[in-house]
């Protein structure tokens, strides 16, 4: 990892936290609908990198948010275990495209790239309304939430990510 | 010995997932209790001032709707003040050590009603004289009571909160309950343990009981929307529409019941015999 990639990933964290809680914390679609944008900080670590370090990382950003939201630590459970299960997400998704040395998020097709985005936000979901409601044994509410949610997430993160993607040479 | 070293290496990405997990499940778990989440809510020097710092931009368009609000709330103080029939007790008359109630004020810097637990942070902490389990209102209705403070924020428990319990009453009647929020809209909240002797009617007003020791009692709750017998037949389960609109709520009053100290050690002194 580079000085300058680095850089970028400590300036990303910083940005998606602050978005997140001040602007996606406070939309409330329909009463209860706020998207999760902050999930793009892992679509967009780098693939190759150290496992420990990023899981450790998530932990952080997670916790952050919860700091900020007053939730106290759900939003640190469910991205610590997107984080733990990324790899075999991304294995799913982008089969044996991942052994390439030289592979990137941005050389997979459109598809797949939304396919691992949308994977990773609905176990986001599924953990965080888990914890958030699991006091009530509410299946059916939890699943509605999930729902709701992830089409909001998933589609605010596609506009993000088109917006802020970077530039093949 | 080796081993051991060996198996952490090969599994560490596994344990360090179980050992956040653990620490998060703590945390979350640990603060469904009340008075457990100390060090970690949004009422501390960073967030607290980030808010603070994003609000102070965002009330400046709000400020014409604040405005008539307040003009509004002073309008129907006078109403009260000028038709009261008793003799008004000069405000220069009133002794301190003979108030129940001291009246501070403060602005919300972070709203939230979409969970199932509400936080409000405040702008107002421990060193402008605000403490744990002061009540926090507005001028329409309650909003919820002070869990937390930090030296110059404060975290408040909303009403639209799993863990609220609010005493409650319908108006000009001893019939008690307690307010709580099932979690599913933030415009009404359920009040419990009514009997069903009661007589009741659509549009009755909900008020503050008098066996708290943190609200003043008749302050406004909203009124029945909807009431129905429980299934266990002994007790109504009633929806309440607030007179809150807890989206757009800004400037709160913050009260401070002199007589709680000695009101809990009243009781406790029971509890213990």
């Amino acid at each position: 990892m580079t000085s300058n990639s680095t850089f970028i990933i400590v300036i990303r964290f910083i940005l998606l936290i602050l978005v997140q809680v001040l602007v996606f914390n406070n939309l409330n679609f329909f009463g209860y609908i706020n998207p999760m944008v902050y999930i793009l900080f892992l679509y967009w670590y780098p693939i190759k990198d150290q496992r420990f370090f990023f899981i450790l990382l998530s932990f952080l950003l997670g916790l952050m948010v919860d700091w900020f939201s007053d939730t106290m630590a759900i939003h640190a459970a469910a991205t610590v275990t997107i984080a733990y299960l990324r790899p075999a997400v991304m294995r799913f998704c982008f089969g044996a495209n991942l052994e390439f040395q030289n592979f990137r998020i941005t050389n997979a097709t459109q598809a797949q790239q939304i396919a691992f985005l949308t994977i990773l936000i609905i176990l986001h979901h599924l953990v965080f309304f888990t914890l958030e409601i699991f006091s009530f044994g509410n299946t059916l509410l939890i699943l509605k939430k999930v729902l709701f949610t992830s089409m909001a997430t998933i589609l605010l993160s596609i506009l993000l990510k088109t917006l802020f993607s970077v530039k093949k040479q | 010995m080796q081993q051991i070293i060996n198996f952490i290496l090969k599994y560490k990405n596994f344990l360090l997932y179980v050992l956040l997990m653990i620490i998060a499940l703590t945390f979350t778990i640990r603060a469904q209790s009340y008075h457990n989440s100390k060090f970690f809510n949004s009422a501390n020097w960073l967030t607290g001032n980030l808010y603070e710092s994003t609000n102070n931009v965002s009330t400046f368009f709000s400020l014409g709707i604040e405005n008539k609000k307040l003009v509004e709330e002073n309008k129907r103080l006078r109403y009260q003040l000028f038709n009261q029939k008793k003799e008004v007790v000069e405000v220069e008359q009133l002794d301190s050590t003979q108030i129940d109630y001291e009246v501070f004020s403060g602005q919300i810097i972070k709203n939230s009603y979409s969970l199932p637990r509400n936080y409000i942070t405040l702008n107002k902490g421990s060193s402008d004289g605000l403490e744990i389990d002061m009540g926090v209102i507005t001028a329409d209705g309650i909003l919820g009571i002070i869990e937390h403070t930090s030296k110059n924020f404060s975290l408040v428990q909303s009403i639209l909160n799993v863990r609220s319990r609010i005493n409650a009453k319908i108006k000009n009647t001893n019939h008690y309950g307690s307010l709580t929020w099932d979690t599913k809209d933030y415009r009404t909240a359920q009040l419990k343990d009514i009997e069903r002797l009661v007589p009741l009617n659509i549009g009755d007003t909900i008020v503050t009981g008098a066996s708290s020791s943190i609200f003043p009692e008749n302050i406004p709750i909203g009124v029945i929307e909807n009431f129905e017998i429980t299934t266990s037949q002994s007790s109504y389960h009633i929806d309440v529409r607030l007179f809150n609109d807890m989206t757009t709520v800004k400037n709160v009053y913050i009260i401070k019941n002199t007589n709680r100290k000695e009101i809990i050690e009243l009781e406790s002194k029971i509890r213990n015999d």
